[in-house]
């Protein structure tokens, strides 16, 4: 009996602690998560568009009647382009794409071109939202059924996808650019694509 | 932050179990009754889900056709109501994607074929039954990994003795003297 009763779960008093490390790592994990979505840098429901990467698919839209807006198709979108551009889907019965709006206004004035697609919307009420809000597009398509939605992987309103000049997507939100996505996503984007 | 709408989304929720899952105020847990109503709410609200969602008049007229394009609708994640297939969801979008598939379905598609259109648009997340790739491996791999897991945590307990790390205290001398007693049999 050389070995004392007590040796052995010295040797083990790792154990006891192990559960607290592990709820200790827990808790962090899940605070780092809770702050992602407050700031709205973690989106649990956030999807990776699988346009990325790739030219913007084929469409043609009518324009939105009563808006006095160019209409819209892929072949604005196909580079070479002299900057990148910003395709924003919205509607008028859309409360984020109120929300969103003021920061597509600030982008449209700093000379970002902006290309509108009206989504199941009703054409009066589309224009309605562009006279009573302002208008940041310097063309709008009208895409009543929402079949070129689905081209785009669209998922909900409002969403925008960036273009870069070689006519590229290369990063889609989903959800109203906020002035925070403006300033840490939006901006360091349209610089690094300029 | 998540694309919120106006619109409402029509993710089917079970409604019914509201106000039953929250239990009676003031009660310590589920009555029989109120745990029979909760029973049954759970087969009221299963039921519908037997039933495909559409509309009469977006099914395709062939029943070959039409349990074809539901039998690829359920395999397709609603991106809306994320949980569920589009055959299962209510939201705008689900209605569209399903016309979709009949669409192609009718137009001679296979089933590979409709899911590849969709895939294409929508990528990975809108499979229900997400593919094996690089990205995916972990996901897929994940229950070997824990059943191994466990398997090795018995095998590394069972090769130690003693595993539970206390050794019996050895006997005094007079414990040790009335166990001599006890075995002689003269005990009591």
């Amino acid at each position: 009996m050389s070995e004392t009763p007590a040796a052995a779960p010295r040797s083990r008093r790792w154990m006891l602690y192990a559960p607290l490390g592990l709820a200790a790592a827990g808790g962090a994990g899940f605070w780092a998560m809770l702050r992602g979505l407050q700031t709205g840098e973690y989106d649990p429901r956030g999807v990776p568009s699988a346009l990325l990467g790739r030219a913007a698919p084929d469409f043609d839209l009518p324009e939105l009647e009563g808006a006095g807006l160019p209409a819209l198709s892929a072949a604005d979108l196909r580079g070479p382009l002299p900057a990148p551009v910003l395709v924003n889907f919205w509607a008028s019965w859309c409360v984020p794409c109120i929300v969103e709006h003021p920061q597509l206004m600030r982008l449209a004035r700093e000379g970002v071109r902006i290309l509108g697609i009206n989504y199941k919307d009703r054409a009066a009420d589309g224009a309605a939202f562009l006279q009573r809000h302002g208008n940041p597009f310097a063309k709008l398509g009208r895409d009543e059924p929402g079949r070129v939605a689905i081209d785009w992987g669209l998922y909900g309103v409002p969403e925008t996808y960036l273009i870069d000049r070689q006519g590229l997507i290369r990063w889609r939100y989903a959800g109203p650019i906020t002035p925070d996505t403006l300033d840490r996503d939006l901006r360091p984007l349209l610089r690094r694509y300029a | 932050m998540p694309s919120l709408s106006l619109q409402p989304p029509r993710c089917r929720f079970p409604k019914a179990l509201r106000p039953l899952a929250g239990g009676v105020p003031g009660r310590a847990g589920p009555s029989p009754l109120h745990r029979a109503a909760i029973i049954l709410a759970f087969l009221l609200v299963a039921a519908p889900a037997l039933a495909a969602v559409g509309r009469p008049e977006d099914r395709l007229r062939d029943p070959a056709l039409e349990s074809r394009a539901q039998e690829i609708g359920r395999e397709l994640r609603c991106m809306v109501c994320q949980n569920q297939s589009i055959e299962d969801s209510d939201a705008d979008l689900a209605r569209d994607l399903r016309r979709i598939v009949r669409e192609r379905v009718a137009a001679g598609d296979d089933n590979a074929a409709v899911m590849r259109f969709i895939h294409d648009r929508y990528g990975d997340f809108v499979l229900l039954r997400p593919p094996f790739t690089p990205v995916t491996a972990l996901l897929w791999a994940m229950p070997l990994i824990a059943l191994g897991g466990g398997l090795a945590a018995i095998l590394l307990r069972r090769r130690r003795p003693g595993a539970s790390g206390i050794e019996p205290a050895p006997l005094t001398e007079a414990e040790r003297r009335r166990l001599a007693e006890l075995e002689r049999g003269n005990g009591a």
